[in-house]
């Protein structure tokens, strides 16, 4: 099976903080991986180089089998890869209607097409139920969870083939996260790979197939999710060592 | 998975909300009405008579043709300092082209505006560019451009150029320079229509996909006082007659005027309707969203100054041709009274929000100001002074109206 993404050898440098290393991830199509490391492991750093945030100084990126340049946000849109980032990245001051649409707006002649993406974008926002009385008040105006319902709202529109969440239900409460994680399992049986980044390894347990672990901008190891305990996972995060006896997993099609 | 309801429900509604009207925007309506009636008593009885009324649309015109463009620049989270000098000096490279006085002869008319209105555009290119692409703050592009084009003015030429073309004046509104009273009807009869249209459409189509609609009684009060607003204009453009003709002729809108609504009205569709003006309040909103969005946000800026170059150049053509005229000073400190337009009317520094209409009703605001303080014997040295006072209100007034809807 071919992988749906493969990152290969990806180093990036912040001047002299070197926040990738070597690094090599792959997705298959249908699959959940987990993403996992302390804070400024370089998680978020490995993922926006995927999105077109920031550009490697090194290394590959292959999508379904086709070595690609991902040099802007753009680009990885065409390529099927949508992101929801840590912090977000909405314009505050525009409505849910414009968040979720925007740089993609539906227009009719050279005018915005407001009602059908009104309509749109309520129908994408109710796969979530999360109570959102006006999409048209300005983000800044809604709760932290409403915001970002709207950011996964705007990625799962566009009907990605692969979807990067980075710490997607932070601010959500317990039955919103719910959604989040049924949402996540139906997208998934579509065939959708899935890149989770959480630091909540309950639900990393619960939805992911693998786990990638990573320490200090290099992958400590990628593992079943099944063959391993929190514990063993702990101990990657924070050792930085692979637990004894557990295979790696690194180039491994899911088997269920 | 079944859907949620979709239309929202519609629980108490206050007035403001059922009229579904800008706060700013009515506040800004207010002040403008209360000024008006106050220097109507004040001057007993002449601010408010046709022919006031006609010179203050045309005061008003240059710098309402500018300001739409600052409202974005700003919203953008840019400002552009430089407007004045390049005002002049394109007002100047359009005088000395046309005018026979140096060359001995003019070009035509029509190749110097264009000439003008491209060197605008092109300075204003060049602003954005090293804004957006060598990262240098456009409050320093601009304070370069405010000081070396007063001078680049200077050296095209230090006396003033006049006459211009008789066809060109017809730009700044002088003789034949309105456009009468059957198409001044005209004009209004087409406003009138295309917001009746756009009203009953927009209704129609919201309801047809189940969105909330503004109660009747509330769509016919907005769009009603709209259509007052237009017949008011449009009967007070006609009221004023050609000077000496007798009968009466209507002068009607005079062109500056109407180069100023045109352009205002579509500066105003186009910042809420297109996609162009949606990126515009979408980089001030959040520029590393917007970038992350696909938005080519340095090429944007870069467009955001090339059309604020090109309005320049139009305020500078119809500036120049209302004088009859090119001054080397001209559009001095003209680049602080478009700013403060646009911030009188809501526009916020910090960027990301401000509207066309509302920096229109400023402007409106600042000359009549001006005019009702020359009317009524008020020294121009001191006129100044009640435009920073209203500056610093209307600025008082945002900044509590905003933080009492929770933004910022
Ligand atoms: N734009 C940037 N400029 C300079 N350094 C950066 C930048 N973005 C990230 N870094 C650095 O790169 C390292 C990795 O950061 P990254 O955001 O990828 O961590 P993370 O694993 O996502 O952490 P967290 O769990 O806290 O989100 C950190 O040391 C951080 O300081
Ligand atoms: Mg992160």
């Amino acid at each position: 099976m071919t992988p749906l993404i493969e990152m290969k050898h990806i180093s990036l440098r912040f001047g002299g903080n070197q926040a990738l290393k070597d690094v090599s991830v792959n997705l298959y199509p249908g699959e959940v991986l987990g993403l996992l490391g302390h804070n400024g492991a370089g998680k978020s750093t490995l993922i926006k180089v995927l999105s077109g945030a920031y550009q490697a100084d090194s290394g590959q990126i292959f999508v379904e089998g086709q070595e690609v340049q991902v040099k802007t946000p753009q680009d990885s849109q065409r390529y099927g890869i949508e992101t929801i980032y840590q912090n977000l990245a909405l314009a505050d001051n525009l409505d849910a209607v414009a968040n979720v649409f925007l740089g993609r707006e539906k227009v009719r002649g050279v005018a915005l097409d407001e009602d059908t993406m009104e309509l749109e974008a309520r129908n994408v926002l109710d796969r979530l139920r999360i109570r959102i009385p006006s999409l048209r008040v300005p983000v800044q105006n809604m709760s932290g969870g409403q915001r970002q319902s709207v950011a996964i709202g705007r990625a799962i529109y566009f009907k990605a083939k692969c979807l990067i969440m980075d710490e997607p239900t932070a601010a959500l409460g317990p039955e919103e996260t719910r959604k989040v994680g049924e949402l996540i399992k139906a997208l998934k049986s579509e065939g959708v790979g899935i890149f989770l980044i959480s630091h909540d390894l309950h639900d990393v347990f619960d939805l992911s197939d693998r786990l990638t672990v990573m320490k200090n901008g290099a992958v400590v190891g990628t593992v079943n999710t099944k063959d391993v305990t929190h514990d063993d996972v702990l101990g990657m995060i924070i050792g930085g060592v692979m637990p004894k006896g557990v295979p790696s997993a690194d180039d491994q099609a899911p088997t269920a | 998975m079944q859907n949620a309801p979709t239309t929202p429900s519609a629980p108490r509604r206050s007035l403001l909300e059922s009229l579904g009207v800008d706060l700013q925007l009515l506040t800004m309506l207010l002040a403008l009405v209360i000024v008006w009636i106050g220097f109507q008593i004040w001057s007993e009885g002449t601010f408010l008579s046709p022919r006031n009324l006609w010179f203050l649309a045309v005061q008003t015109a240059v710098v309402g043709i500018m300001v739409g463009g600052m409202v974005l620049v700003i919203v953008a989270r840019q400002i552009d300092l430089s407007v004045g000098s390049v005002l002049g000096f394109t007002a100047m490279i359009m005088a000395v082209l046309q005018s026979h006085a140096l060359s001995g002869k003019g070009w035509p008319w029509e190749l110097a505006l264009l000439v003008g209105l491209g060197v605008g555009v092109l300075i204003g290119a060049f602003n954005g560019y090293l804004t957006a692409y060598w990262g240098v703050p456009a409050f320093v592009v601009t304070l370069a451009g405010l000081l070396i084009f007063r001078n680049a003015t200077f050296s095209v030429s230090n006396i003033t150029i006049s006459p211009l073309d008789p066809t060109f004046q017809i730009l700044g509104g002088g003789n034949n320079g309105s456009i009468g009273g059957f198409w001044t009807w005209v004009f209004g009869g087409i406003a009138a229509l295309l917001i009746i249209w756009q009203t009953l459409l927009g209704r129609a189509r919201r309801q047809r996909n189940g969105f909330a609609v503004r109660p009747v009684w509330a769509e016919v009060l907005v769009t009603g006082i709209t259509l007052l607003i237009v017949f008011g204009f449009v009967k007070v453009m006609n009221d004023y007659p050609i000077p000496g003709t007798n009968p009466p002729v209507p002068a009607g809108i005079s062109v500056p005027v109407l180069i100023a609504v045109v352009v205002l009205g579509f500066l105003h569709w186009m910042s809420r309707s297109t996609r162009f003006g949606r990126y515009i309040y979408a980089i001030g909103g959040n520029p590393e969203a917007a970038l992350l969005a696909g938005i080519n946000v340095k090429r944007m800026l870069v467009y955001i100054f090339m059309l604020m170059g090109f309005l320049t150049a139009l305020a500078a053509a119809v500036q120049a041709a209302r004088l009859n005229a090119a001054t080397p000073g001209l559009g001095m400190n003209l680049e602080l009274t478009v700013i403060a337009g646009a911030v009188i009317g809501g526009t916020v520094l910090s960027g990301g929000s401000g509207t066309i209409l509302g920096a229109a009703l400023g402007s409106l605001l600042i000359s009549s100001l001006v005019n009702g303080l020359g009317l009524v014997g008020v020294p121009t040295e001191q006129q100044n002074i009640y435009v920073g006072i209203v500056l610093l209100v209307a600025v008082l007034w945002n900044t509590i109206t905003n933080r009492r809807k929770g933004s910022r």
